[in-house]
């Protein structure tokens, strides 16, 4: 009843106090499954624009697998699948005549490990996604790589050579070289999925920098195991437990104020 | 000797035993080569590799024919068999939930292990038998039938060997699994793939069984597959087998180049993977 | 209500671009070139036992499964029995295990436990290129090598010393079932040795260890911790070779003797069921001659079939996922 009551003055929306703009994406009453196991039980959130958008909670909480209902990869894997709605935009992303690999260059995700592809050089590693991209883009190919490895803070590193192979890159450049190619078809989202937990500090400060900046052209929700982090460079956050969302609101509020005992539990190292 | 001190000579005889068979397995390799490079290389010249071969009891001549015959079945093999199986092994990686895959990869270790004199008398009833005469496509066929299911496991699994993650990382940028699958996965496991290939046509170059009664061997220079025509496996069998010095003398040689030709496409495919390893760090 | 923009509608036709139950037809086009690739495979074995079985109908309506246990095979007067060729392969590929198995163990048991590790690559590498070279020119070596060797120096020697033995007596040609399986062994030795070697080294590490600590010998150790871990994983190695063999072909036509004899001694020709094959199909004499050596050919190759699964089979329980066995060299 009380959350009834809470859902109707919109304070479990986050940053809808902050903003009166409609939400980048939004999800009503999502449910994610394997098979039989229900690892997401009904989330509804909603993600305003340009902002960065924190999810965390204890590893196995589920909060992986609902980023990735968001671009469609969850039904990827075996057995996967949904029940609920996600917007885009106000759009129904899982209707049945959307097409999900267009989805997914609207939204697009960075993942734990740099996954660059070994067989291209760099330049053919952000042009990647722009090939399969039917829409029309201002600027030439060369352009358009130039300036999604301008955005991802890489340009200067890797002008000279943009025709060589992407794996003599170190590990914190090949993640930043994944954001540029994410980047690069010019998404309205950009997903990120625990993108420093396999990385060094000093990677890991400068791609939380990057994160922050982003969010001017951008909406980014990152999915984060570092509470730290989160506090650092989000605007909101969301905590999950066990596949449920037991919270969410602005990082500020999340982080000094938690409505939740759970939250609070969490965010004061009781468990983890 | 007290007990300790029969153990330890008894594990010293047998450390002994086990390198002395070390050198017993090593010195057929030795003896074959050399014996193959002493009789076999003075017969080697440019006229051996361009001639063709001379009536017996004659002199000088050459295997052009048989060298011929060679590049062609294995070449028309490799256009037929190479392509099948990649498309195959790319099948059985891409969904290996399906039913088709586990019969097809049981069918394939069957076809694998099964002689090349069978796949002969196979290629024999097949086209032979209709067709009503010898010919290079019969005995290419035979070799092509020898290649599917070696490229076909070669493949499957150096596709597997491929991470998931990088399959991912195509799709959420909003690939087509098709396009997924052949610009990406592909690509990326092709080292591997082209080592199967190449080993499975070394394979295949030195095979005679399937040969004997579907290409048949020829004296001519042939270049119609419609037609018998001769192989270096085929030449090394019956100038060995023949009654002549001579041709024994010929036999040496073209076993050599047999070899050569054998080592080389093994040797190209495994530099292809050390390459491929060495440049993806 | 929601209204699909133009961004994300798919295309015009149904059956767009969704992963949830419908592919694009991109998709739905590499699936079926795929599978019709992947169909073939067994199209092809299932045409090949089509033709083995009525290609050899003539002589089993004949002979039925007498073939296999008479031994008279005399073209001219239309008689077939296959027995020498029955026995000479078991025989032959018998004969090369006993010489193979104990020098293939002894070299995957020197490569694993004792070989320093620089030399365990180069040696590993030498073997494989025996397995790379071409049946042909092991039969080309053994005529000329091989056979002249034996019959000067060893198959005297063990006339001499073993003549009291059924198989070391009568006269000595050369060509014979002994040679044969000399070479065979040579030949199967590198299948032998590698998938026993993957068997050792699949054995954890732990096992020998714990022998050695307890103040066992290096020989000790492998003898009580290590081989009886992998004792199934060799048996299926021998298997393996044991497939290998029966089907070899040119080596052993070519040192045989081709002769459809049964005999007692190991110096005595004889023929295999490959051997036959490959000297009598070309030029067979009518059909029924034909059909009886496609009727050997079917058994041949169930013999094999059945000998390949029963190692692959012991393999797969021990070495498990490293692919031993079902690799081509």
């Amino acid at each position: 009843m009380a959350e009834a009551v809470r859902d109707l003055i919109g304070l479990r929306l986050p940053g809808a106090a902050a903003s009166a703009r409609p939400p980048r994406m939004a999800t009503d009453k999502l449910s994610a499954m394997y098979g039989k196991f229900t690892a997401v039980k009904g989330v509804t959130l909603a993600f305003a624009p340009n902002q960065v958008h924190a999810l965390i909670g204890p590893s196995g909480c589920g909060k992986s697998t609902f980023l990735r209902t968001l671009n469609r990869m969850h039904e990827i894997t075996e057995g996967g699948w949904v029940t609920g709605r996600v917007l885009l935009d106000g759009e129904e992303i899982y209707g049945p005549r959307v097409s999900a690999m267009a989805l997914r260059r609207r939204v697009g995700m960075v993942f734990q490990r740099p996954t660059v592809f070994p067989t291209m050089s760099i330049f053919g590693n952000v042009a990647a996604g722009l090939k399969v991209d039917r829409r029309t883009h201002r600027g030439t190919l060369e352009e358009r790589v130039e300036q999604a490895l301008r955005q991802a803070a890489l340009w200067d590193e890797v002008k000279d050579r943009l025709h060589k192979s992407a794996t003599a890159l170190s590990g914190g450049q090949q993640q930043r070289l994944c954001i540029a190619r994410a980047l690069a078809p010019a998404p309205d989202v950009v997903l990120l999925d625990e993108p420093t937990s396999a990385l060094d500090p000093i990677a890991t400060q400068r791609i939380e920098e990057l994160a922050y900046q982003l969010k001017r052209d951008y909406t980014i929700i990152i999915v984060t195991h570092n509470m730290q982090q989160a506090a650092r460079i989000s605007d909101t956050t969301s905590f999950f437990y066990m596949g449920t969302l037991v919270e969410s609101g602005t990082t500020r509020q999340i982080f000094t104020n938690p409505a939740d005992p759970q939250t609070e539990a969490y965010i004061t190292g009781r468990f983890g | 000797m007290n007990r300790r001190e029969v153990r330890r000579f008894k594990s010293r005889v047998m450390t002994a035993a086990v390198m002395a068979c070390v050198v017993l397995a090593v010195l057929p390799l030795i003896l074959i080569l050399g014996t193959l490079i002493m009789r076999g290389a003075s017969s080697l010249s440019l006229a051996f590799f361009t001639k063709m071969p001379v009536p017996a009891g004659e002199s000088g001549g050459g295997v052009l024919n048989a060298i011929v015959g060679t590049l062609l079945m294995v070449g028309t093999a490799s256009l037929i068999g190479v392509p099948l199986g990649i498309a195959s092994g790319i099948y059985a990686a891409e969904y290996p939930g399906s039913r088709l895959t586990w019969v097809v990869r049981f069918v394939a270790d069957v076809l694998n292990g099964t002689p090349s004199i069978v796949i002969g008398v196979f290629a024999w009833t097949w086209i032979v038998a209709t067709q009503k005469h010898f010919s290079g496509f019969a005995g290419a066929a035979a070799l092509a039938i020898l290649m599917v299911p070696m490229v076909m496991r070669t493949t499957e699994e150096m596709i597997k060997l491929v991470p998931h993650s990088l399959r991912e990382a195509a799709l959420a940028l909003g690939y087509p699994r098709w396009r997924t699958t052949l610009q990406v996965v592909l690509m990326t496991g092709l080292p591997g793939i082209v080592t199967g290939t190449l080993l499975a046509v070394a394979r295949v170059a030195g095979e005679t069984a399937p040969l004997l009664f579907t290409a048949l061997g020829s004296q001519y220079l042939v270049t119609r597959l419609r037609e018998p025509m001769s192989a270096l496996p085929l030449t090394v069998f019956s100038y060995a087998t023949g009654p002549f010095e001579e041709w024994h003398r010929y036999a040496w040689a073209a076993a050599l180049v047999l070899i050569l030709l054998v080592f080389v496409l093994n040797i190209v495919a495994r530099v292809v993977t050390t390459r491929a390893s060495v440049s993806h760090g | 209500m929601t209204t699909i923009s133009a961004d994300l509608r798919a295309a015009t036709t149904p059956g767009a671009d969704t992963e949830l139950g419908r592919r694009s037809r991109g998709d739905m086009a590499f699936r079926a070139v795929l599978t019709l690739a992947a169909a073939s495979i067994p199209v092809l074995l299932g045409f090949l036992i089509y033709e083995l079985w009525s290609g050899s109908a003539l002589a089993r309506a004949r002979f039925g499964s007498s073939f296999v246990t008479s031994s008279a095979w005399d073209p001219v007067a239309e008689q077939f029995g296959a027995l020498p060729l029955v026995f000479g392969t078991i025989v032959s590929s018998l004969l090369a295990l006993v010489i193979a198995v104990p020098l293939s163990l002894g070299v995957a048991i020197y490569l694993t436990e004792f070989a320093p590790r620089v030399v365990r690559q180069p040696i590993a590498t030498m073997i494989g290129l025996l397995a790379a070279i071409p049946s042909v020119v092991y039969g080309l070596w053994g005529i000329f090598v091989l056979i002249p060797f034996l019959r000067s120096t060893i198959f005297p020697g063990l006339k001499s010393a073993l003549g009291f033995l059924p198989l070391f007596q009568g006269p000595i040609y050369g060509p014979s079932m002994l040679a044969a399986s000399v070479i065979l062994a040579i030949m199967v030795m590198p299948y032998v040795m590698s998938v026993s070697r993957e068997v050792l080294e699949a054995v954890p590490s732990g096992q020998r260890e714990a022998a050695l600590a307890m103040g066992a010998t290096r020989w000790e150790a492998v003898r009580t911790a290590v081989l009886p871990y992998a004792r199934s994983g060799i048996f299926g190695a021998i298997v393996l070779g044991l497939g290998r063999a029966l089907g070899e072909t040119m080596a052993v036509t070519m040192l045989i003797g081709n002769r459809h004899e049964i005999a007692a001694s190991l110096f005595a020709p004889g023929y295999t069921m490959a051997a036959a094959i490959a000297n009598e199909f070309a030029e067979a004499s009518g059909d029924l001659h034909l059909s009886a050596l496609t009727y050997v050919a079917f058994v041949l190759f169930v013999v094999t079939v059945l000998v390949n699964a029963g190692a692959r089979l012991l393999i797969w329980r021990v070495a498990r996922g490293s692919g031993a066995g079902s690799r081509a060299l």
